[in-house]
């Protein structure tokens, strides 16, 4: 996707100014340089965030400063609204790398005699500009002198005149705008900053809240036409560009260790794939989140880092757990290998779960990402929904190479649930963890339903989890029955015993042919020795 | 009509913002001058402020329109945007009819 709008820019040589906002530049492949953009929304949905942090990262990583021209806010409250996010402005504004301007209109300050135009306003840009060499310009919210100059036909004019001005200068805008009923800006600035239009949305559905992203307009330019979810955190916005993503990723031929010597047998000799993503099934207490416990160990031992998203358990709960199969993990957590989030599907929409995932991702960048368990995030969707986030969740992981194992609850009178039916496809292996009961036991049995692109056991094996962690053995498979536990260690008894008395009768019977040999060879040397003494007579 | 005062207290103070040589604010020049020659005697000052010079003054007394009229003395602040050209709403918006009025009643006393 990237390739194709650098190739799309080539082609039209229309220039870009990255936003550094994460996930923005993936859709859009910057703003267009030079020009100016329109962000639209609801009151709320992040557009001064979104223009500040444009010229924020603008002034830091591209060394290109700017102008913010307040219409609503002053000096004083920007900067305290920034700082939760880490942006310094005052810092910034002393070393000349960002102006800030407050224009105050407000219409009961004065009365008009005559004609009048909004030259102060020009200058007051132009001085900005000029003082710090900006080449990004933020005007939030141009709208606000609606309600401040009632003369609207002036204030159309200069607003025409403004746009061009902005042109000429060559500066890259972003101008925000609040949404009006059924149209996207309520005094129809649209119409005046034509080239890039980005709409934002913040949406309340079951109580859960998201906020979406769309590039309505995007002239000379090809774009994600999607809705993309984004967050806002204390880090700012990050933008999830999910469907930008293809089925491009390169297929490891990498192994990694499953951290179990005799799963690893069984999967080719190696352990999974790298990159891969596998899925682990079982009823409730087979043991799957032992399972990920030991990719966890053996990525963060190999100095691997591992993402560890729990949504029913919390981390110190899956910490002493690990702690009872003789899995430490806490000597990872402070070697800064191992990272937990732990937070239930419910807290919030898929949306700003993928949302969450991916930055985290971005900012941990793990070789290994847990995700144990994710039935419960069928409680916040439809089938269906689950199934597109599990797509996405797969596209993040396989984009960036991650193995991936995630953990699913079959309800136990099934045998392999539907909802693993709809996600198996999009998995590489899928392990199912089944509890067998036998002989007024129970006992563990693992097998692998399917591991693309490498050879693997088809046999089931019995899963023994010790307090030195996982172990399979090879369940007893003879005579049409699969044995495990007490009942397999009965049955190889038994065939031990067998095995022994037959062994002993063919030594019995080897003794035998021995001695009848040993009596031939007696009878041979005796009839030899008679042919002797008969030729010596003659 | 007017009454040339002695009194020194009574003083105006207007600051002009304009743009170079934009007719508007040529206009506005001409127009406060008269006025003031006419209402004020001498007991007024104005000072011209060329945003083109200046233009660091602009954001110090936001002022967005141009011309921008800001009357300092006497208090409370008083703007007014546009080219000054009706006379009658200036003086009404300045409240220099009143003032005068109010000082003739002082004087008369």
């Amino acid at each position: 996707m990237s390739k194709k709008i650098n190739a799309d820019i080539q082609k039209s040589k229309l220039q870009k100014s990255l936003t550094g906002i994460h996930g923005l530049d993936e859709i859009t492949g910057g703003l267009p340089k030079g020009r100016p953009t329109l962000v639209c929304g609801n009151v709320g949905c992040g557009k001064t965030l979104m223009a500040m942090e444009f010229l924020v990262h603008g002034a830091n990583e591209y060394n290109e400063p700017g102008v913010f021209l307040s219409f609503e806010e002053t000096e004083k409250d920007i900067i305290t609204n920034v700082e939760s996010l880490g942006f310094d402005l005052n810092s910034m504004i002393k070393s000349k790398k960002i102006a800030l301007d407050y224009v105050y209109v407000v219409r009961n300050d004065f009365q008009v005699t005559g004609e009048f135009d909004l030259e102060g306003l020009f200058i007051r840009l132009g001085h900005a500009i000029a003082s710090v060499d900006a080449k990004r310009v933020v005007l939030d919210t141009i709208e606000a002198l609606f309600a401040g100059v009632q003369e609207h036909h002036v204030l159309r004019t200069e607003l025409r005149r403004l746009f061009k001005w902005l042109k000429e200068k060559g500066v890259t805008a972003v101008v925000t705008a609040e949404r009006g009923d059924g149209v996207l800006t309520r005094h129809g600035i649209e119409e005046y900053v034509a080239d890039c239009v980005i709409l934002l949305d913040h949406r309340v559905d079951g109580q859960r809240s998201t906020r979406r992203l769309r590039v309505v307009k995007y002239r000379g330019s090809s774009h994600g036409a999607n809705e993309y979810p984004f967050l806002i955190d204390t880090t700012g916005i990050s933008v999830l560009p999910v469907t930008s993503l293809g089925l491009e990723f390169k297929a490891s031929t990498e192994h990694i260790s499953t951290g179990i010597a005799r799963l690893d047998t069984m999967m080719d000799g190696k352990g999974y794939f790298r990159g891969s993503s596998i899925l682990v099934s079982g009823t409730a207490g087979t043991g799957k989140t032992s399972l990920a416990v030991h990719l966890a160990k053996s990525a963060c031992q190999t100095g691997q880092r591992c993402l560890y998203v729990a949504s029913e358990e919390s981390q110190h709960q899956i910490i002493r757990n690990a702690r009872s199969i003789g899995i430490g993990l806490e000597p990872f957590i402070e070697g800064g290998h191992l990272r937990f989030i732990a937070s239930r599907p419910t807290s919030f929409g898929m949306e700003t779960h993928l949302v969450t995932i991916n930055k985290l991702i971005n900012e941990f960048n793990p070789a290994v990402c847990i995700m144990d368990p994710i039935t419960n995030y069928s409680d916040i969707g439809s089938s269906d929904e689950v199934k597109v986030f599990m797509m996405r969740l797969v596209d993040i992981m396989k984009s960036r190479n991650i193995t991936s194992i995630f953990t699913t609850l079959t309800s136990s009178g099934e045998y392999i649930d539907n909802t693993d039916i709809g996600i198996s496809s999009l998995m590489d292996t899928w392990i199912v963890l089944k509890a067998l009961e036998y002989n007024g036991e129970r006992t563990r049995g693992l097998y692998v339903i399917k591991a693309r692109g490498m050879s693997h056991s088809n046999q089931i094996r019995e899963f023994v989890i010790t307090s030195e962690g996982v172990e399979l053995i090879d369940a007893y498979i003879g005579s049409g029955m699969v044995l495990t536990g007490t009942a397999r260690i009965v049955q190889e008894a038994k065939d031990r015993a067998e095995d022994y008395i037959i062994k002993q009768g063919v030594q019995r019977r080897l003794r035998e042919l021995e001695s009848k040999r040993k009596k031939a060879e007696a009878r041979i040397e005796a009839l030899r020795t008679a042919i002797a003494n008969d030729q010596a007579e003659i | 009509m007017l009454k040339n005062t002695t009194e020194k207290e009574l003083t105006w103070g207007f600051q002009l913002y304009v743009v170079g040589q934009r007719p508007a604010s040529i206009a506005a020049i001409t127009n406060l001058t008269m006025i003031c020659k006419e209402h004020l005697d001498s007991q007024y000052s104005i000072e011209v402020i060329d945003l083109l010079e200046q233009p660091q003054l602009a954001k110090a007394h936001q002022i967005v329109a141009i011309p921008t009229l800001v009357r300092n003395l006497p208090q409370p602040l008083r703007k007014i945007i546009g080219d000054l050209s009706d006379t009658d709403k200036v003086l009404a918006c300045l409240d220099i009819k009143a003032k005068i009025r109010q000082q003739d009643g002082n004087t008369g006393l």
